[in-house]
């Protein structure tokens, strides 16, 4: 895969001492692995996974939209647990895995569950939340198999255009899907 | 191999054969057929007759949508208009959006595709004006050709999802059709649409044409952009409107890794409102947005107020009601029927109420953003959600000089509009950037402009605050027999080049109701001046006015001891048709009364006077459609829960009731949450807000965990959809806030004055 963007600093020798070997240069990285492929991260470590994401791994599913983890359009998967992306820097990712929505359906195509809920509820209205949407619900859906009503408005993703409605739906839908799945 | 059909003296459609057998359909204007595009130079027939529809011979059918699409809905909805007149196979439907249609004319542009905005809920009332034809003349082409193919008459053939069928039962697919469809001779006149018994798309619902995209992440927003590698750009702009730069650290935001260049962007002046960037604002340059972002936090830009400094809202209220006491004031008198004084000197009764709504924002889920591509030399390519693609082209061709075949303008489907996207701010600070002198190393590169969500609350298109004064006279039978509505804002048309004498067209609406249903009207609009910059906000002229008349009749019913109800059937009168002179007219009065009824009858409004919660009532008639509210509350200890809210609409006949039941319940929750919470302040001379937790947008709470619809079953011309159910939503819920708690909310947001008030 084609890479662009931040590079590894070059590290500076502080000063040339002639009775010491010159350092060598040390490729530091932060490894992980997105969508099941391995990366290596060696710009600033700083810098919010959902930026690596979108401008160095080009994977622009996760939305930007407000920098203080509150509306949830940059949510994915880490290690099983949903996280605001934007508030989840580089330097915390080191071995961890993460999902995105790109990473959701199957290599045939075969959507997820919950994106097929989505399409059958006609979930989307503008649809630039519905990446972060559906990223809560699938975790949502991977520790309550059954989600009451409470459980689906704690995640508390922000929907511009007031989907609430069909995004509850289609949770109980996938939820209904994914048991008949495993029966 | 081609042909045209005359819809009109402007308008017209014409057809070509296209490559590898397809049949290419589009609708074109009189100034454009001037200079038509010279056949086989552009190579493809989709771009010689804009592509509307194209019937290709492996089956697929690939309609474009003009307008824009920010979550109205429309590149479904308008698909599907095409798609029922040409008896298309709908799963065989592949949805493009159209870019920018623009050719050179004798001097200037030629719009080829026409109006392409989305706002003022405009698309679908185009479309089936213009759109069915398009798809009628594919059908005919088709079955002419079937007809020859089959040696029967036309006339005994139909199409029937995608196929030409004959009355012996022998069909052929439209595939095998399409190239043949491309030589028949023109029609002398526009081939007859469907009759409407015979639909089975329209009135179906259907899902969004870019569901999948969407839930795959595949669908590229403008914001997802990366054609050629763009440069990121980030920018500190001036927080005080009229202000100037004071210091800046730019040494220190060049050392940030990955920050290219800090360029100053300058005013420009002379330009309307809403067609140029911003400005003053420092521009950071960088590798990626993460870089950018810091670079903008090195930079530390400081800013100073200009000469004039934006007063708090307490004092433009102040304003405004030292105007409506000020009998030496000149307001713009809207409307005027009867005489007001009069009929106050006759009145029963007589009331006064004073309604204050704050400034709010747009806060689209997508923040603007705009890529550019430019080629000094040679062309320029924009990439950018808008509602106004024409203004986008007017501010790039001002910008570039270019000639219309130099520019290409692309429009995404964007998320959210709101109305924010018809301003060209966004548009401007990119070309700018683009054109301004940079660094070897990213001279020939793209620019992407990204807003941060403080830039964008920081600096939007603010809906105007408003304050309204109402006074009415009441006879001895509790009928309105006197009206004055008084209201002072910002326009925001002003700045716009428009006369003073037409400010108010922003504003408020001359022939809302109860205009037209009084005897004794008289509708005055008084200017206050504010420096923020003002813009439309989901059919503002609507708004804030509704929110005030539909308070004040709750009022006057409940000043009579009527029930709201029954108050506004008795305003309302006989069905009759009421002059309008916006768009959407003449207003039926019935139409209005059915839904107040199905909406009262939906929440058992006979429950009105006993029930311990509170029950509220209201309607609006917004660009052709007829909607109620009747909303259900209850008061808590420290506000309220909303039990039920329903939503009624008459839009005439329905596209697509699943996208028109995605835009009520929607436009229903901004309403109720922006009513509830919602509230942009300026201090010290600037914008306070700066994200979602201090303007806390489409709040779940106390919103009911569903808002219940009702869409009247219609066969009159469709309205459109995407605005309409905001103005009723927010008196109907103040409505019943009263009931429930015996407060009269005149201010908004709701909740804060509620507690204030309790």
């Amino acid at each position: 895969m084609a890479q662009q963007g931040p590079t590894s600093p070059v590290p500076v020798p502080a000063k040339q001492d002639a009775s010491q070997p010159a350092p060598k240069p040390v490729r530091e990285g932060i490894d992980l692995i997105v969508n099941g492929e391995r990366y290596r991260h060696t710009g600033d470590k700083t810098m919010p996974l959902l930026w690596y994401l979108r401008d160095v791994l080009r994977l622009t599913g996760a939305k930007y939209g407000c920098d203080q983890g509150d509306c949830g359009f940059c949510t994915v998967i880490v290690d099983g647990k949903a996280v605001a992306s934007c508030k989840t820097k580089m330097e915390k990712m080191s071995g961890r895995r993460v999902t995105t929505v790109e990473g959701l359906a199957g290599d045939d195509g075969k959507l997820h569950p919950v994106q097929q809920a989505w399409i059958d509820e006609d979930a989307i209205t503008c649809g630039f939340c519905q990446p972060g949407q559906i990223m809560a619900a699938v975790e949502l859906l991977s520790r309550q198999k059954n989600p009451s009503d409470a459980d689906i408005d704690k995640i508390g993703n922000l929907c511009r255009c007031g989907s609430y409605g069909r995004i509850r739906k289609a949770i109980k839908r996938a939820a209904a899907a994914m048991k008949d799945g495993k029966a | 191999m081609s042909g045209e059909v005359r819809l009109s003296r402007r308008r017209f459609l014409k057809y070509a054969a296209g490559t590898a057998g397809a049949l290419v359909i589009g609708i074109g204007t009189a100034d454009a057929v001037d200079r038509p595009p010279p056949l086989g130079l552009l190579g493809d027939a989709w771009a010689q007759v804009g592509p509307y529809l194209r019937i290709d011979a492996d089956g697929r059918i690939f309609i474009g949508v003009r307008d824009p699409d920010n979550g109205e809905g429309t590149s479904t909805s308008l698909a599907r208009i095409i798609a029922e007149e040409l008896d298309a196979d709908w799963t065989r439907v592949v949805v493009e959006p159209l870019g920018l249609g623009v050719t050179a004319g004798n001097g200037e542009p030629k719009f080829t595709y026409g109006r392409q905005r989305s706002g003022d809920a405009t698309s679908i009332p185009a479309a089936w004006a213009d759109l069915r034809q398009a798809g009628a003349l594919g059908r005919w082409l088709l079955l002419q050709a079937a007809a020859r193919r089959l040696g029967v008459p036309a006339e005994q053939l139909r199409g029937e999802s995608g196929m030409a069928v004959a009355a012996d039962g022998r069909r052929i697919s439209y595939a095998d059709l399409a190239s043949a469809a491309a030589s028949i001779d023109a029609p002398s006149a526009p081939p007859p649409l469907k009759s409407p018994d015979r639909y089975h798309l329209i009135g179906q619902p259907a899902g969004d044409v870019d569901a999948r995209a969407v839930v795959t992440g595949a669908l590229r927003y403008a914001f997802d952009e990366t054609i050629g590698d763009p440069v990121i750009a980030v920018l500190a702009r001036c927080p005080y409107p009229g202000g100037s730069l004071d210091t800046a650290e730019r040494d220190a935001a060049m050392k940030v890794d990955g920050v290219y260049a800090v360029i100053d962007l300058t005013p420009e002046q002379g330009q309307p409102a809403g067609m140029a960037a911003q400005a003053p604002a420092l521009v950071v340059l960088a590798r990626d947005t993460w870089s950018a972002l810091a670079g903008r936090s090195a930079l530390d830009a400081r800013w100073k107020a200009g000469n004039t400094v934006e007063p708090a809202a307490s004092v433009l209220e102040q304003k405004a009601l030292e105007l409506f006491d000020d009998d030496a004031a000149t307001p713009t008198t809207v409307r005027a029927d009867g005489d007001i004084t009069s009929a106050r000197k006759k009145a029963a009764r007589a009331l006064e109420a004073t309604y204050f709504q704050p400034w709010v924002a747009h806060a689209t889920a997508e923040t603007p953003n705009c890529v550019v591509r430019l080629d000094p030399d040679t062309s320029v390519t924009v990439i950018a959600a808008t509602q106004s693609p024409r203004q986008v082209y007017t501010v790039v061709q001002r910008m570039t000089g270019f000639r219309p075949d130099q520019i290409d303008i692309q429009v995404p489907r964007g998320g959210g509009g709101f109305g924010r996207r018809l301003e060209q701010d966004y548009i401007a600070e990119a070309m700018a950037i683009a054109l301004a002198k940079k660094p070897d190393e990213i001279r020939n590169r793209p620019v992407k402009v990204l807003w941060t969500r403080d830039d964008d609350l920081a600096r939007d298109y603010y809906r105007p605050l408003a304050v309204h004064r109402l006074n009415a006279s009441l006879d001895r039978k509790k009928a309105i027999v006197g009206w004055h509505q008084r209201m002072a804002s910002p326009s925001a048309l002003a700045g716009r080049g428009t006369p003073d004498n037409r400010l108010w067209q922003s504003e408020l609406v001359a022939d809302a109701l109860p205009a037209g249903l009084v005897p004794n009207f008289r509708s005055d609009w008084y200017a206050l001046d504010s420096t923020l910059a003002r813009g439309e906000w989901r059919g503002s002229p609507h708004v804030t006015p509704t929110f005030a008349s539909e308070s004040f009749i709750d009022e006057l019913a409940h000043a009579v001891k009527a029930n709201p109800l029954d108050f506004r059937l008795a305003l309302l009168g006989d069905p009759r048709q009421l002059p309008y002179g916006a768009r959407g007219g003449p207003l039926d009065t019935g139409r209005l009364a059915n839904v107040l009824r199905l909406a009262a009858d939906k929440l058992d409004w006979s429950r009105w006077l006993r029930s311990e919660n509170g029950l509220g009532i209201a309607c609006a008639y917004v660009f052709g459609a007829y909607v109620a509210h009747a909303i259900e509350v209850s008061p808590t200890a420290d506000g309220i829960d909303i039990h039920r809210v329903v939503c009624v609409a008459d839009v005439g006949r329905v596209i697509n009731p699943m996208g028109l039941e995605a835009q009520l319940q929607g436009a229903t929750m901004d309403a109720l949450s922006t009513a509830l919470n919602l509230a942009i302040t300026v201090k010290d001379g600037r914008v306070q807000q700066t994200g979602f937790r201090d303007y806390p947008i489409a709040a779940t709470q106390p919103m009911p965990y569903e808002i219940e619809t009702v869409i009247v079953p219609s066969t009159a011309d469709p309205s459109g959809a995407s605005v309409i159910a905001v103005p009723s939503a927010a008196p109907a819920l103040a409505n019943a806030v009263f009931r429930a708690t015996a407060v009269r909310v005149r201010r908004l947001p709701l909740l804060r004055e509620l507690a204030r008030l309790r």
